[in-house]
């Protein structure tokens, strides 16, 4: 066991270190950079630009050196939670996006739950009903949740509780609460906004996932031990619980590796259209503007946020499936 | 036991070969039904299982028709893509007539009126129903340039002479909410069917060489693949497409996204190919190849692709959707396509808050066309996949 998880993390270090270039590479793309903008947009204004001044800027962001070095010196910085600045708020990185990217794990965790606990009854519903008006209906639902565009229906969701149930229009809390420290209203505001985002990100990550333990679970079903318990006489309800559905509920924790980067991404998209103050938005705004430290930090941000999840998931596998467990090998 | 005599090996030399023809049935008369049935080719059995799953033909029906229309929308609309009707802003959908004062007619339509609500300072739109305008057929109406070329003014239908027809209302320019869709639907279902011929090509090509040669060729891609999709894609898309230069004109644009989609999308092909690939490399029939000295890429491309190319089909229609859907999040969010190409997407982009919804809801009904087509591709390619398997 300790092995695997050796050996899981040093496999994590490469596939980091590609990730951190493909960001770099990403983030240097545009011609220009935001010093450059920024000296044009003060010139526009008709401001002088201190010559000094632009030159301590460009040594202090490292834009005066080579593009490998500066790579270094941006990812040297990531290991000591050094994240660079951010041109457009001037303020270090780490000081905009701290609270953003816990709110941010906060939606996906709260998601990831509300897909469990929605597809888990669902999808073995589906697959002990095979064929049935249930089994057919749902899937339509399922279908109709992968299909429809999660911005639109977080529009229309945003609009209809503002209707129905007078939820402010936008973001995770009141407005009264902003900014506040936590406190017990607060985290009840949170709760009362969090479900519109938690269930438009939930839907096509719960669709996806319901169609996959259907799938799982007939072929479950089909195999010779049940058959056997079945022919033995074991009670169908009984001969459903003890084994099949243990099968899929390992199938469960092995599925984050999937959902996951499906919640990310629309969770950030979501996030745009109800202003929720999250990672999403201002990656979008950091994206428009070409301020690339910020985006480059979201984006490695958001890619550590998959790989750990997923590294998590193989881990708790290893610990609950002990074929997998026995015979060393990979999970997915 | 003596040994064989000389006449007796001269004998067997000289053994009976039959000079007609080989029949393969000589042993077993096939009625014609069956030789129909057991010498079909795969893609004739393929047909056969797939016209029995009922959605997935109706689905391919509709995406027929969705292609299809793209080929003649100038026709089939009554507007042009940017004519702007600047007395007619925000104009709600009209509805046809049949009946004028309880007597039916050919298909008509009213007279829209504006007025000016001066409480909510909204513009409201009445029917004038004093007098029918019938809709013409088949007429000429607003000039168009036939897929940018020939000079033509046909259309299938017209709003009758001083009418409109708005039949799901105008935007914010007063432009044809209804025509645009159907000029949205070129540009967002192309970009599908290009971006995955350019993923399937990467996937075939890259997923072919890693399963065929596998060694440190396997590792490398292997890597490749794990680093890709330890990235979220829309933030990844966002990210690239924010980079596509701004001075790139909106053709150049268009491929640009489409290449971006397909740069992410092509891993699960790959994955595939190779997974198949590194069981069939084993195969005698692959190894006899190998022997008579034919070249690693004939092996792929003549020998091992064609095994499951069907397979690889369906799962690359399954995976259209996902592209459809990416580049119609990317112009929602304004960092997609720009006009003036419109697709669905950049239509959605006009209903990006919530007083469209509250007070233009039309403006959202572009939507409505990505759900049926992202339907449409999820049934048809589960159809395709299943017809493809032959274990079923």
């Amino acid at each position: 066991m300790l092995r695997y998880v050796v050996h899981r993390l040093l496999l994590m270090i490469p596939t980091l270190i590609a990730i951190s270039i493909i960001i770099f590479v990403i983030i240097q793309l545009p011609p220009g950079n935001y010093l450059e903008s920024y000296i044009a947009e003060l010139q526009a204004q008709g401001e002088s630009v201190d010559p000094q001044k632009i030159a301590f800027l460009r040594k202090e962001y490292g834009l005066d050196k080579p593009l490998v070095e500066q790579y270094l010196y941006w990812a040297w910085g990531m290991l000591r939670g050094d994240f660079g600045y951010s041109f457009e708020f001037n303020l270090p990185v780490t000081k905009v996006v701290g609270d953003r990217m816990m709110l941010t794990m906060l939606v996906s965790g709260a998601t990831i739950l509300f897909t469990w606990a929605v597809a888990f009854p669902i999808g073995i519903y589906s697959a002990t009903h095979q064929y049935s008006w249930g089994d057919y209906g749902l899937s339509f639902i399922g279908f109709l949740g992968i299909a429809v565009p999660n911005f639109m229906l977080a529009l229309v969701m945003m609009y209809l509780a503002n209707v129905y149930f007078g939820t402010s229009i936008g973001g995770l809390m009141g407005p009264e609460f902003i900014g506040k420290p936590w406190s017990w209203a607060k985290f009840v505001s949170v709760l009362e906004h969090i479900w519109i985002p938690v269930l438009v990100i939930g839907t096509h990550s719960t669709a996806g996932m319901i169609r996959r333990l259907r799938a799982n679970l007939l072929d479950e079903l089909q195999k010779q031990y049940v058959v056997t318990a079945r022919a033995k006489g074991l009670p169908p309800r009984k001969v459903l619980f003890k084994y099949p559905l243990r099968m899929a509920l390992n199938f469960f924790i092995s599925d984050i590796g999937s959902i996951l980067p499906h919640i990310i991404s629309g969770a950030e998209i979501t996030a745009v259209v109800l202003s929720l103050p999250t990672a999403g938005p201002m990656l979008l705004g950091a994206l428009k503007s070409q301020d690339m430290y910020l985006a480059g930090s979201f984006l490695m941000f958001l890619a550590l946020m998959i790989v750990v999840g997923v590294l998590i998931s193989d881990l708790a596998l290893v610990a609950l499936d002990p074929r997998i467990r026995l015979q060393g090998g990979v999970a997915r | 036991m003596s040994p064989p005599s000389a006449a007796a090996a001269a004998d067997k030399l000289s053994h009976f070969v039959s000079e007609a023809p080989f029949d393969p049935q000589s042993a077993v008369r096939l009625t014609p039904e069956q030789e129909r049935f057991y010498l079909a080719s795969q893609w004739k059995l393929m047909w056969w299982k797939f016209k029995l799953h009922r959605v997935a033909v109706v689905s391919a029906i509709i995406l027929l028709l969705m292609y299809g229309s793209t080929l003649v929308t100038e026709i089939l609309v009554p507007y042009n893509l940017h004519t702007r009707h600047t007395d007619f802003i925000y104009a709600s959908p009209q509805r046809v007539h049949l009946f004028h004062e309880g007597r039916l007619s050919a298909p008509f339509v009213y007279e829209l009126r504006k007025s000016l609500n001066m409480e909510t300072l909204r513009r409201e739109y009445t029917e004038d129903t004093t007098q029918p305008h019938p809709l013409r057929f088949f007429c000429s109406g607003d000039p168009y340039k036939f897929w940018g070329m020939v000079e033509m003014s046909f259309h299938l239908v017209c709003p009758g002479e001083g009418a409109t027809l708005f039949l799901l209302g105008t935007d914010r320019l007063g432009r044809d909410v209804l025509s645009r869709i159907f000029y949205g639907a070129r540009i967002s279902l192309t970009i599908g069917l290009l971006g995955i011929a350019i993923s399937f090509a990467l996937g075939l090509v890259i997923g072919g060489m890693a399963g065929y040669f596998g060694g440190w060729v396997d590792l490398v891609v292997q890597r490749v693949i794990e680093v890709i999709r330890s990235f979220p894609e829309l933030p990844l898309w966002m990210a690239l497409s924010a980079v596509l230069p701004v001075t790139w004109s909106p053709i150049l644009v268009y491929f640009g996204i489409t290449g971006i989609l397909a740069m992410l999308e092509w891993t699960g092909l790959a994955r595939a190919v190779r997974s198949k690939l590194l069981a069939l490399r084993e195969e005698d029939y692959c190894t006899a190849a190998r022997l008579m000295g034919a070249r690693p890429k004939r092996i792929i491309a003549r020998h091992l692709l064609p095994g499951f190319m069907s397979h690889l089909i369906a799962s690359a229609t399954l995976s259209i959707p996902g592209m459809i859907l990416g580049e119609t999040a990317l112009s929602f969010l304004g960092i997609g396509l720009r006009p003036p190409i419109t697709s669905w997407g950049v239509l959605l982009n006009e209903a990006q808050n919530i007083n469209v919804v509250a007070l233009y809801p039309w403006l959202m009904l572009p939507v409505v066309p990505v759900i049926v087509i992202i339907l449409a591709f999820n049934f048809f390619g589960d159809g395709l996949r299943d017809a493809a398997d032959p274990y079923r």
